[in-house]
């Protein structure tokens, strides 16, 4: 494998929200990169801070109350947490973009498709009408959205959902972005639909060697498109690796918990196994794993000591004391002083 | 889109078909008998028949709606009785003088409201956005007979910057025309008459504004929060929209079908006179018309007053609808 820079890399990262009741950590100390031209999997619940990371790299998170606290965003080298507003604008939409869960109101339902296709372009290429019409067909096509003229003049009401995301995909990939952030880019559609969809980012992402960083809550999408994946829990990063190294051997209970409870068409009597418990509130847990609560293998000290990333294999690593006896993986977490507030 | 124009209008036919049967109804309404009570007790027989012979009271009622319709039709609003001229020669100066007073109003309204509210939204719980919609508050609860008072004491008697009364400087009259002053002053080129008719319409204007400036304020600004809130506004941020364009373009775009509904229905309210502002800055204008009709018991002036003031409400939602089909495509294609 040749040793490609990463587009992404992200150190420390913490995001809180400031509410009525204190502060809420969303995200909290994660790292992760994604490099040049590679399909990274971010795999979580709902609610475990996914959505927040990917919107901290857009530059995106409401705020107030939202605020990133600590850690850093680096793209192609470049600092993005302490970069101006004008900075993140030219940013935004031209190195990163961005396409979201729900394709059916992240369009502006008044404004013609080729309207919101030309947007990008005359934002941030210099250039006239002309042009940027030019190549929103030519987005259109690339897409495999036949009659791209003549959806051009139309509205998103007119289209289907699977339209729409592919429109979305065009849209976000105009200015030839070097990195795609898809936060659940298939979870609203329909399955033959989030096929076509997942085929279509994977091809774009082989055609024009965009990295895209994959965030969902579906492992069947990552087996069928990422290279690696971040497994969060909580807000922290439990398990990251190889995509077939964390399918042939999940190590972090949760990571397993996942695997396991994805339907197996094999096995058709089996009773779907399913986690124990629920996602902890952010913030919630002060102390400990923050799985110790749903994990059946937690012990004495699950409960009272925050775990480091162990690294278990080459490129693979797991925050879990059942490794402890493996070295700590210093490369990804840097600072593993346990946490005791 | 023709095609939706089309259907609204169609739509309006049985609108206005039961408006004129309503105002029809009116002069019908009044207990006992119509021509006594528009001559008055003392009144001679032979003239109460001879009335109720011109009202063609005697007639059934279906002829006398289908009379009624037919002279609509001709424009014969009937007479007024206490000017015995035709209404509809009459009542044109007073609707001009609304018509000129209540778009001056509703422009300073919707110009200060709609960016008002887009502000407040923008920057919401910032010392704008409270004082801002706490003016809208004061504005909506002000007594507007009670501003136009003070407006005058101040800024008339004390200050002498505005004219306290009337639509023109009585010295220096305006060549009517087509009775809307700004344009006859201007198409004139007389334009220190219109400078004169705009200082004239300064005051009114403003203290008609204020009710509908707060209102569309508080609705702009609710309405902006909610579609700021939504995901193609995030789609635009992640494009790298700027935020003036952001909330200019994308997002105002859509806030402003419920805005323009406020707006038409208080167009509406304003063309269909402003009493209190009209007498107290001694306007000439529909409101006074109708209301001095009312007291004199001009039955026809009042009949034909609530037709027109009423047709002109319809109308306006008209052309509401129409806008909202212009700015949502989803509404021209169902």
């Amino acid at each position: 494998m040749t040793t490609k820079d990463p587009v992404l890399q992200v150190k420390g990262l913490k995001v809180s929200f400031f509410t009525d009741d204190g502060e809420v950590p969303a995200v909290d100390d994660i790292d992760f990169y994604v490099k040049e031209g590679e399909v990274l999997g971010i795999v979580g619940e709902s609610g475990c801070g996914k959505s927040v990371t990917s919107l901290s790299v857009m530059g995106l998170i409401p705020s107030p109350p939202g605020k990133i606290t600590g850690g850093e965003i680096k793209l192609n080298g470049e600092e993005l947490t302490t970069a101006s507003e004008k900075r993140m604008r030219k940013i935004r939409g031209n190195d990163v973009a961005m396409i979201f869960q729900e394709p059916m109101t992240s369009l502006n339902p008044l404004f013609t498709i080729g309207s919101q296709l030309m947007d990008a372009t005359l934002i941030h290429k210099k250039g006239d009408k002309k042009q940027a019409k030019k190549r929103a067909i030519e987005m259109l096509k690339l897409v495999g959205l036949g009659r791209a003229e003549e959806l051009m003049n139309e509205y998103p009401h007119q289209l289907s959902g699977g339209m729409r995301q592919r429109v979305m995909i065009a849209m976000a990939m105009v200015c030839d972005p070097k990195l795609l952030i898809a936060d659940e880019p298939t979870t609203a559609l329909d399955v033959t639909i989030q096929a076509q969809i997942l085929k279509l980012m994977k091809r774009l992402n082989e055609e024009l060697n965009t990295a895209i960083m994959l965030i969902t809550h579906d492992l069947g999408v990552v087996a069928e498109t990422c290279e690696r994946v971040v497994v969060m829990y909580a807000g922290k990063v439990v398990e990251n690796g190889l995509a077939v190294d964390i399918f042939k051997d999940p190590q972090h209970p949760y990571t397993r918990g996942l695997i396991q409870s994805v339907p197996d068409m094999r096995y058709k009597k089996q009773r779907l196994y399913s986690i124990p418990g629920n996602v902890p509130r952010p913030g919630s847990i002060k102390k400990g794993c923050r799985f110790a609560a749903r994990c059946e293998f937690a012990f004495e000290r699950c409960l009272q000591e925050d775990p480091p990333l162990y690294k278990t294999a080459e490129g693979h690593s797991t925050r879990c004391f059942l490794f402890d006896d493996t070295k700590e993986d210093t490369l990804h977490d840097k600072d593993t002083t346990i946490a005791t507030s | 889109m023709l095609q939706y124009i089309m259907r609204r209008l169609l739509q309006l036919i049985p609108v206005l078909l039961g408006m004129t049967f309503v105002v029809f109804l009116i002069i019908r309404a009044i207990p006992g008998d119509p021509a006594v009570v528009i001559l008055g007790q003392q009144a001679t027989e032979e003239a109460v028949a001879a009335l109720r012979e011109t009202l063609g009271l005697n007639n059934p009622w279906y002829v006398q709606y289908f009379e009624y319709l037919k002279n609509l039709f001709t424009g014969d609003l009937g007479q007024s009785i206490r000017t015995r001229t035709p209404v509809n020669e009459e009542i044109w100066p007073y609707l001009a003088a609304t018509f000129e007073l209540s778009m001056f109003a509703i422009i300073i309204a919707v110009f200060i409201g709609v960016n008002a509210g887009i502000i407040s939204a923008w920057f919401q719980n910032s010392w704008f956005d409270y004082t801002a919609m706490i003016l809208a508050l004061v504005g909506v609860s002000i007594p507007i007979f009670w501003l136009g008072l003070m407006m005058q004491y101040q800024f008339s008697l004390q200050w002498d910057w505005f004219p306290t009364t009337g639509r023109e400087d009585v010295r220096n009259p305006v060549n009517a025309i087509t009775n809307l002053y700004i344009f006859d002053t201007i198409i004139q080129g007389r334009f220190d008459q219109t400078l004169d008719v705009l200082r004239h319409l300064a005051m009114p204007g403003i203290a008609l504004a204020t009710i509908p400036m707060a209102i569309i304020a508080r609705m702009t600004r609710s309405s902006m929060l909610e579609v700021m809130k939504s995901d193609y506004i995030r789609t635009a941020r992640a494009k790298g929209e700027k935020m003036f364009w952001v909330v200019y373009r994308h997002s105002l775009k859509n806030a402003v079908i419920p805005v323009l509904t406020v707006i038409g229905l208080q167009t509406g309210l304003l063309l269909g006179g402003a009493i209190l502002t009209e007498t107290i800055f001694g306007l000439p204008g529909i409101g006074r018309y109708i209301y001095e009709a009312i007291s004199s018991r001009d039955y026809p002036v009042i009949q034909s007053g609530i037709l027109v003031v009423a047709f002109i409400f319809v109308m306006i939602n008209l052309i509401v609808d129409i806008l909202y089909s212009i700015i949502d495509p989803r509404i021209r294609y169902s």
